[in-house]
């Protein structure tokens, strides 16, 4: 009998990777493509879906050539995304109408602003489980309908389709016959009611997107067609987002697990189990996965929108240091941060404050400090945010974290994780798993088709393969925090109504 | 304050003029710009020449900065830059080898501990990065001292009997790991354990680094008391694969 293997497709915010992986979870081959990044005007980004799809198409034959496999050998292929992206295009000739506009992008501030004016604002934030924000893909969407003429119109007569990168993959894949999304991704559009797990109807009317355009909700893990394109012949077994794939292939599969991925952002998520569990301090509810005939497993989310990417500006626009692993070595050149507190709040602060408004500040500069304050004010910056948002889902669910598991490329960044560690007063784990996201889509996807059997069998593939535990001294940890504290307040109000 | 050392504060003149001119120098030139005499410039040349840090044209024998020069700054790598490029093939070793991987750099005459991934089975460990271990002793040393150009011979203490303690024998040793490629090491350091280890290589194809198992005897050695072979492979492809990832040219 030849061995058999499920296929991952990550599609990710700045290249999409094809990776196969064997029985036990272990990387076989990868290969991955860059697509471009489109900055129109200052805070816009853009994708160009077409791009995206050739890519995988691209991708496909490469990495199964690479394992030294044929199609035949592939049991499923999986899908984590980017989320909250949003792509909208013709149903006849499967041509994008305009660019994806991406999660990043900060274009629909002003209309935000608005429908936050509008009654029934608080409404929409209760069924979706979101606060309203230019994050999720609802807002995006009623944005191109708003500035393409006729667009309204052709979307309500069912002319155009619109989704998420998984929804536009899924429907490339499939032969342009599969118009679906997975329940996780549809947990970010605001336009899904988080509980029924189905379009809201009072969503659509808010946002004034028309149902005819959007695509059937379908459960995470189980059926969306079979490919006949990219991977022909294979069953589509699961779409995930991204951070729940990486929940997912970090196995937390019971209620109080929490996964944090240290990236560009940072994404925590706490498995609440099949109870929706509300936030009042500016968690996310969001869906954490949904097996096929059974109830959906909930998450709670804390959203950090700068932690890698602070480093990456204090590489590239302060030039303090060549890569960004060296911060490491210059913030190790002090023993502490000389009194000195970074709060990136560059495009505002996400978990758990949600103010848009808010601007980044360094805060108690003297003489004293040298760059490598700064760099180790950078690094708490991360550990600090972490703790935030920590804190915030203990008071809410319940449940007390007693243990983090991390991933992610900050992983490799020994003194940050230690920082965490001390900060959160928590050990923090990290496994031996290379790539949690697209592990994470191929266990679901492999799950759907009976290629493990159980999540018990996807458990004991998991290793722990390094800890850190907390070593500081709880007086100096609550004086750092209250300093943290104070030094976020101050980036409160920055920016002034126009 | 102790005084300066004539000859190197020569040989950066020479360097720095050969570096100012417009391009290849005579050795005329080099040595009247510089009010040397032109059997004192040759001898620095020449050594210069030798570490290559000088090149000389074999037509019109005149000189240019050589190419080791331009590496000399590209050459360096951060340990915590050496841990991130690694990360993604030492656990991939980790998982396949079932024991524990180590990565380390020399420090002050030991082998320092850049990463760490736990054996995986998820039994209690402690991360032990940071962590100094004897060059002689273990196996990432032993990657470490061979492919060390001239460095000053480790103090040799003793671990265990059959640790090397004799320095002609850990020459033939470094000289066995540099004709194989990898180094092995069973109970030199600890009883009932044994570790293997290859050299990984950043730009230009100098030596930054090892990586490494290590684990008790019965696991990691054959019944002839050898490093079992599928192990020493599994290591030295992890090795060659970061070496690649780090530009070394093969």
């Amino acid at each position: 009998m030849t061995d058999r293997y499920v296929v991952a497709i990550d599609q990710g915010t700045t290249s999409t990777r094809c990776i196969v992986f064997d029985r036990r979870g272990q990387l076989v081959s990868l290969a991955q493509q860059e697509h471009k990044q489109y900055f129109p005007r200052p805070g816009w980004v853009e994708h160009d879906a077409m791009e995206i799809w050739r890519n995988v198409e691209r991708l496909a034959p490469r990495v199964l050539s690479r394992a030294g496999i044929g199609l035949d050998q592939v049991a499923a292929v999986g899908i984590a995304n980017q989320r909250e992206t949003t792509v909208i295009w013709d149903r006849r000739t499967g041509v994008p109408v305009g660019r994806a506009i991406i999660w990043q992008d900060t274009r629909t501030d002003a209309l935000v602003h608005s429908l936050l004016a509008q009654p029934g604002a608080s409404d929409i934030s209760e069924i979706s489980g979101l606060p309203l924000a230019t994050y999720f893909s609802g807002p995006r969407l009623r944005w191109i309908l708003d500035h393409t003429p006729g667009l309204r119109e052709r979307g309500e007569r069912g002319e155009v389709l619109c989704g998420t990168m998984e929804t536009w993959l899924i429907w490339n894949l499939t032969g342009r016959t599969q118009h679906v999304t997975d329940v996780t991704n549809a947990s970010r559009t605001m336009l899904l009611d988080v509980r029924s797990l189905d379009w809201s109807p009072r969503a659509l009317d808010f946002f004034g997107i028309p149902r005819a355009m959007l695509p059937a909700v379908r459960p995470s893990i189980g059926g969306f067609g079979t490919a006949s394109e990219g991977f022909p012949g294979v069953r589509i077994g699961a779409a995930l987002g991204d951070q729940q794939a990486a929940l997912f292939g970090q196995t937390c599969f019971t209620p109080g697990e929490a996964k944090c991925t240290y990236g560009t952002g940072s994404f925590l998520l706490l498995n609440t189990g099949p109870d929706l569990v509300r936030s009042d301090n500016g968690l996310l509810s969001t869906v954490a996965y949904q097996i096929a005939g059974a109830p959906a497993v909930y998450a709670l989310e804390g959203s950090i929108a700068i932690t890698g990417s602070l480093v990456q500006w204090f590489r590239d626009q302060l030039e303090l240091i060549s890569s960004a692993p060296e911060i490491e070595t210059l913030a190790r050149t002090v023993a502490d941060n000389g009194g000195c507190y970074i709060v990136p709040a560059f495009s505002g602060l996400y978990a758990p404050y949600w103010r848009s408004e808010a601007r980044g500040v360094i805060v108690g500069l003297t003489s004293y400090i040298t760059k490598g304050h700064l760099a180790r004010a950078v690094l708490e910056a991360t550990a600090w945010q972490t703790r935030e948002v920590v804190d915030a889902m203990n008071a809410n669910s319940g449940l007390t974290l007693t243990t983090l598991k991390v991933d992610g490329g900050m992983t490799a960044d020994n003194l940050l994780m230690q920082m965490i560690a001390d900060v959160l007063d928590v050990p923090l784990v990290r496994p031996l798993a290379v790539e949690t996201v697209s592990l994470g889509a191929a266990y679901a996807a492999g799950l759907a088709v009976g290629y493990w059997p159980d999540l018990d069998g996807l458990r004991s593939n998991w290793h722990i393969a390094g800890q850190w535990m907390p070593a500081m001294d709880p007086g100096v940890r609550d004086l750092e925090y209250a300093n943290w504290r104070r030094a976020v307040e101050r980036t409160f109000d920055w920016i002034q109504p126009a | 304050m102790p005084g300066t050392v004539q000859s190197i504060e020569r040989a950066a003149a020479i360097l720095r003029t050969l570096a100012g001119g417009p391009g290849r120098l005579g050795l005329s030139e080099i040595a009247r710009t510089l009010d040397l005499a032109k059997g004192t410039t040759h001898g620095i040349l020449r050594t210069l020449q030798l570490v290559g840090f000088v090149e000389q044209d074999r037509v019109s024998g005149h000189y240019q900065l050589g190419g080791a020069l331009l590496h000399l700054g590209t050459s360096y790598l951060d340990i915590n830059e050496l841990r991130s490029r690694s990360i993604n093939w030492a656990d991939p070793l980790a998982a396949r080898s079932g024991e524990a991987v180590r990565i380390g750099t020399v420090l002050e005459g030991r082998v320092l501990v850049v990463h760490h991934v736990f054996r995986p089975d998820d039994t209690f460990q402690t991360l032990d990065v940071g962590t100094l271990l004897p060059l002689h002793a273990t196996a990432l040393g032993k990657v470490l001292l061979a492919y060390r150009a001239g460095g000053p011979v480790p103090d040799l203490e003793t671990f265990t009997r059959l640790t090397l303690t004799d320095p002609r024998a850990l020459t033939t040793a470094l000289e066995g790991v540099r004709d194989a490629g990898w180094a092995g090491e069973v109970e030199e350091f600890l009883l009932g354990q044994a570790s293997v280890a290859a050299p990984i290589r950043g730009y230009g194809g100098l030596v930054v680094g090892a990586i490494g198992i290590s684990g008790p005897v019965d696991r990691v050695c054959d019944s002839r008391y050898r490093p079992r072979a599928p192990l020493v492979d599994y290591v030295r492809d992890a090795a060659r694969a970061i070496s690649r990832d780090l530009g070394a040219t093969r």
